[in-house]
């Protein structure tokens, strides 16, 4: 269990950092936290020959308003996110969502550039970035791009980032007027991975009509996934009108690669997300509705 | 592969070393600061044996190369007690309410608990459970550690231990 031998890097600036990245190609790879990264080089599932450590680049590390966004950096720590306030007052479903990530000793490192860039699709974050359409920042040497999360989750442990480019930061849209947000996942242990997971937000009009919804889904595909077909089935509907057990099923009804493996075949898998789906929802409307 | 120079303090004593870079903290400690307190389970980051503090926060010693904590100050668990022996809460918690078995989890627990009752003292039993539920114990049954962690809480909130009480009533205790 020890890793394979690597040179190491720890650049000064987000420049430093994508010049190495462009000029040692492949064979480098980021690390920030380490809490996924370290494991898979202990058990020699990838080997690198460069690994660049963004520990000292001071830009990665922030929470800030901006505008109707709040802007996390890359190397923002999930111990930082689940102790801010301006987080849970204007995210509240990414607070909710770090709760449930590993164990306190893994939200001290982990970091929330290092959970997205690393695309487990039964990671928490990247299905929190999918349901708020968050955006991701990247920076390489040809400048910066804004990526949506829609396209930056590319398959299993892969996203749209070139070989030249870091993570820099992501912005979640900030929460306003009548909305609720719940996530619900079902692990074997708490702190391990969810076997299927959902993170759900509702928006209501005065009315008490869904404006909107979102249903990320995790554990059930190559990446975290929405439930697009569910979403615009209620648009427009009173939301005592739907019923939380129906839009669970219709969640999971389309889903094309769930796994099936020790922790669960694919069938059980799409029933324990329909639940979780089922009960993100019920909570999410009555939080918005009391909201 | 190029080793790097990395200077660190370690339970108050300042240590230099040069370093290859996939040396992770945890075998820094054990096999070059002597200090094999810090025990090494899965090395993969599961169970929790390897715990440190790193600047002041919980870390898994094993998913932390010692490149990435130059500069930091690190607790083990020889550092957790006082310079003359004396246990901490902790450690007095564990002895006293059967916290341990064979010991091997131990050094993990103590820095874990020390960690997490620093930031919450005075948890409920179901944040206790969450508290500990990073750490692998395969003698216990972790009855005497929830027991232990609700006893500690309740010697540091109060300045007198409650030792000689049952297992349920001191995790009541902690649990207040």
């Amino acid at each position: 269990m020890k890793p394979a031998p690597f040179e190491y890097h720890a650049p000064g600036s987000v420049e430093a950092a994508v010049g190495l990245l462009a000029e040692l190609g492949d064979g480098a790879k980021v690390i920030a936290g380490g809490q996924s990264l370290v494991p898979v080089l202990a058990m020699r599932l990838a080997v690198f020959d460069h690994l660049i450590d963004i520990r000292r680049i001071g830009a990665l590390r922030g929470i800030e308003e901006r505008g109707d966004c709040v802007w996390i950096g890359a190397g923002t720590t999930e111990a930082e996110i689940g102790r801010s306030k301006l987080i849970a007052r204007r995210v509240p479903l990414l607070s909710r969502a770090t709760a449930l990530i590993g164990h306190f000793q893994i939200r001290n490192r982990g970091t929330i550039g290092g959970s997205l860039a690393h695309a487990d699709p039964a990671a928490e974050y990247p299905a929190v970035a999918l349901a708020l359409d968050a955006t991701i920042e990247a920076h390489s040497p040809r400048g910066q791009r804004s990526i949506a999360a829609a396209d930056f989750f590319t398959g299993i442990w892969t996203t749209a980032l070139e070989s030249d480019e870091l993570l820099t930061g992501v912005c979640f849209p900030s929460a306003t007027g009548k909305q609720g947000f719940a996530i619900e996942e079902f692990a074997r242990r708490s702190g391990d991975f969810a076997v299927a997971g959902a993170a759900v937000a509702v928006w209501i009009d005065p009315g008490g009509h869904l404006s909107r919804s979102a249903i990320g889904l995790f554990g059930l595909g190559q990446t975290a996934v929405r439930a697009a077909a569910a979403e615009s089935a209620v648009a427009g509907l009173s939301v005592s009108d739907v019923n939380p057990a129906e839009i669970g099923r219709a969640a999971v009804a389309d889903l094309g690669s769930v796994p099936s493996d020790l922790h669960g075949t694919a069938d059980y898998r799409k029933k324990v997300g329909a639940a979780m789906v089922a009960r993100a929802w019920e909570r999410a409307v009555k939080e918005a509705v009391s909201g | 592969m190029a080793d790097v120079s990395i200077e660190v303090t370690v339970n108050g004593q300042p240590r230099r070393a040069t370093v290859e870079p996939r040396l992770t903290l945890a075998d820094f400690l054990r096999e070059r600061c002597q200090l094999t307190g810090t025990h090494l389970g899965c090395e993969h980051g599961v169970c929790g044996a390897c715990t440190v503090l790193l600047d002041g926060q919980a870390v898994r010693g094993c998913l932390v190369f010692a490149v990435q904590a130059d500069g930091s100050e690190i607790t083990t668990v020889e550092g957790i007690a006082a310079a003359d022996g004396t246990l901490s809460p902790v450690q007095q918690a564990f002895r006293e309410h059967h916290g341990l078995q064979c010991g091997f989890c131990t050094p993990g627990f103590v820095t874990s608990v020390t960690a997490f009752l620093r930031d919450n003292p005075s948890p409920t039993d179901e944040e206790i459970r969450e508290g500990l539920s990073g750490n692998l114990c395969r003698c216990t049954g972790y009855q005497g550690i929830l027991a232990a962690v609700g006893a500690a809480a309740h010697t540091m909130n109060t300045g007198t231990s409650n030792a000689g009480t049952s297992n349920a009533a001191s995790i009541n205790e902690g649990a207040r």
